[in-house]
């Protein structure tokens, strides 16, 4: 069989129904064998939207997300997606299309070293040398994609190579590479001195990051706030890893956090910091004021992770699942009474609620959050509406958040929407948008039209970039290139893609607006005017 | 900061020393030397780089070098329990009057001489770093032409060997 063929049996092999791509000139063996194979693929309308999908797409379903695109361009369109992911550590397996391997290195039409350029932003990548090898590289690819800290491999595949007859598909049955063996189990010593640590404490608090939902491990961390009492802060990726109504919940921590969570950092005496590399976003003004004897477990399954950003007192290297299991058993109740009711005096509310003539964001997430059912899936994008929603966006046992923390990419709310609803189907996605960001990355409403998905995109429009506009406010007192006021008219631009549009101005008419939204079969897109001074913290 | 010396096996692949450097450079860590080339195992290279920097620097060095999936082992080689070398070739200026003492410094050093013109003399030493700086110390009174020099690799004392082992994920 041709080698493409063998491409696309490999990847029914590990369980892919779904890609997303844009095919060209040095792709297209691989999109005749999609053609005959069952897998679905879903055309966007930029490359960079369908590495966002892929990963919107992976996080949902909790699958490896794949996209699928040609040589030169079409590579270099990936870069930033693949980069998104690299920092949020999502697992996506990226084809691309490569000039025939005898003319690499000579500039050729649509040439371009992608394996070479991704380098710093993959976990691996490959550049087939030998059609034989793709069953083994295929496999390998996405274990190291899916195992340990998970996070996107690139194969790079030549023309010819792809067109080269494979004489007999053998796929092989396990994965040997001698230089990765990511480790799951915690050692049992560290998980000893771990409980030791928590039973002799007196403030205990769990930051919890992205690593427990990449983890799936929601109900283990459930049950050890449970049992244990010890209060939870998270950071923007952790969102979602407590329901936000349990008892122990604290909040949001970082430079856009809560300042009762950021307070209960300071004033610990034990963290047990689990999946998260506590970077500067999320450990930005707490460094300094952290309790001067307070002790750190990390957990994580990374272990550069470990001691690179906090310096730590017990590491724990292994999965966050795992890890959270072991310590269950030999975990007991800590008295944190004082400690918790001491944490929720901190509290505020933030919530401007007085009546103005555009709409109060803040008060738009927390109406959209009480209507949307519990397993809804929000897809936040970058900047001051991101901000918005994490703060605001009530989190629920089955409810999904997601945003690009990491790389922090503008344009990245839609097309992970798309990839989103494509994995659960049956589930609300609303994808919260600025106006910047939007227009980013607004060509895949023809994607979403395409495909008629069921998205509710809530944009939010105040005819400027408006995280840059309030840094610059803060620090300067004055702005400069933020300025979007001759924006287009959305509602108009969604008609010329035939989506449904509805903009209001007011807090009055959210309740209505957005239950119209829920009950339009099709995609919805509710344009927000929201006040140009409005900001993130009060 | 201080020395250290990482003695790297990683998989003979096309591409695995950008990878290494490439990360040396996106992260700011200072490497000194590096030398690499093909082990007993023709499948396995063995880099061995001399970085600068502080415990902190070294132990993410560490810890960034074995997320590299063509990484299999790094070891940190002790000066007192490892052979330091490094090759150097050096071409001096010669005289009539100056062509005798040089050899005799050569002669000293245990080099040997591979090339000789009427005004050069191309000597090769192998040796630690101090022999190798020594020397062109001395050669530098005669005034030197060009210096070409490896980098040094190294190799543990004794019976000790850098192994690769094979672990089960369950450990």
């Amino acid at each position: 069989m041709k080698a493409a063929e063998a491409i696309v049996k490999c990847l029914i092999n590990e369980n892919v129904d779904t890609v997303f791509g844009y095919p060209g000139g040095h792709i297209l063996e691989v999109y005749e064998a999609l053609r005959k194979s069952k897998i679905r693929h879903v055309l966007v309308r930029q490359e960079q939207a369908a590495a966002h999908a892929a990963s919107g797409y992976a996080r949902v379903s909790g699958k490896v997300g794949v996209c699928i695109t040609t040589s030169g361009p079409g590579a270099t369109n990936l870069i930033t997606g693949i980069a998104t992911a690299y920092m949020d550590s999502i697992p996506l397996v990226a084809i691309t299309g490569q000039v025939n391997s005898t003319k690499i290195g000579r500039d050729m039409f649509q040439e371009a070293d992608i394996t070479g350029a991704t380098e710093s932003f993959t976990k691996h990548s490959y550049l087939v040398k030998n059609e034989n090898d793709l069953p083994r590289i295929i496999k390998e690819a996405f274990y190291i994609a899916s195992t340990g800290r998970p996070g996107p491999v690139l194969i790079d595949i030549p023309s010819d190579i792809q067109a080269a007859e494979i004489e007999k598909l053998v796929i092989p049955e396990t994965v040997n590479i001698r230089g990765y063996k990511p480790t799951i189990k915690g050692h049992v010593g560290q998980i000893k001195r771990a409980v030791k640590a928590i039973s002799e404490s007196k403030r205990p608090l769990i930051i919890a990051g992205g690593g427990v939902l990449l983890s799936h491990a929601e109900g283990e961390l459930l049950s050890f706030v449970e049992k244990t009492g010890i209060p939870l802060v998270h950071t923007l990726m952790g969102k979602g890893s407590l329901p936000s109504n349990n008892r122990h919940y604290i909040g949001m921590i970082g430079n856009h956090g809560f300042s009762e969570a950021n307070r209960a950092v300071a004033k610990a005496d034990l963290l047990i910091i689990i999946g998260t590399r506590v970077a500067d976003r999320a450990w930005g003004g707490i460094s300094d004021q952290t309790n001067e004897d307070v002790r750190i477990i990390h957990i994580d399954v990374d272990p550069a992770e470990i001691g690179k950003n906090v310096g730590t007192h017990i590491p724990l290297v292994g999965d966050a699942r795992t890890i959270l299991t072991q310590m269950l058993d030999r975990v007991d109740r800590v008295d944190t009474e004082e400690w918790l009711n001491e944490l929720k005096s901190f509290k505020k509310d933030d919530i401007k609620r007085e009546n103005t003539c555009s709409v109060n964001p803040k008060y738009a997430i927390e109406t959209i959050s009480r209507k949307l059912d519990d397993d809804a899936v929000i897809v936040a994008d970058v900047g001051q509406n991101q901000i918005w929603a994490a703060r605001h966006f009530e989190d629920k046992i089955g409810r999904r958040f997601l945003t690009s923390g990491g790389l922090g990419t503008m344009g990245y709310g839609l097309p992970a929407a798309v990839g989103a609803k494509i994995a659960a189907p049956d589930r609300q996605v609303v994808a919260v948008v600025g106006d910047g960001g939007f227009q980013m990355s607004l060509y895949e409403l023809g994607t979403i039209s395409y495909n008629d998905l069921n998205i509710i995109i809530v944009l939010f429009n105040n005819s400027r970039l408006g995280m840059v506009r309030e840094l610059q406010d803060r620090f300067y007192g004055k702005c400069n290139a933020v300025d979007l006021d001759r924006n287009p008219d959305f509602i108009k631009l969604c008609d010329a893609y035939r989506i449904k549009g509805l903009r209001i101005t007011n807090d009055s008419e959210l309740e209505d607006a957005f239950e119209k939204a829920i009950q339009h079969k099709g995609p919805f897109l509710l344009e927000c005017v929201v006040d140009p001074d409005e900001r993130t913290i009060l | 900061m201080s020395r250290h010396v990482l003695s790297v096996l990683v998989e003979n692949q096309s591409g695995v020393l950008s990878r290494v450097s490439g990360l040396f450079s996106r992260r700011g860590y200072n490497i000194d030397s590096l030398s690499v080339g093909e082990t007993e195992d023709p499948k396995v290279s063995r880099m061995t780089i001399v970085v600068r920097g502080d415990d902190y620097i070294l132990e993410q060095i560490k810890k960034q070098l074995n997320k590299l999936i063509d990484v299999i082992k790094i070891v940190e080689l002790d000066p007192q329990q490892s052979v330091f070398r490094e090759l150097a070739m050096i071409k001096v200026n010669t005289t009539m009057e100056t062509r005798a003492s040089i050899i005799e410094i050569v002669s000293i050093f245990r080099a040997n001489i591979v090339d000789v013109s009427s005004e050069t003399l191309t000597v090769e030493m192998t040796g630690d770093e101090s022999k190798i700086e020594a020397f062109i110390n001395l050669m530098n009174n005669y005034g030197i032409v060009e210096v070409v020099r490896t980098g040094l690799t190294a190799i543990e004392r004794g019976s000790r060997h850098i192994k690769i082992q094979t672990r089960s994920e369950e450990e």
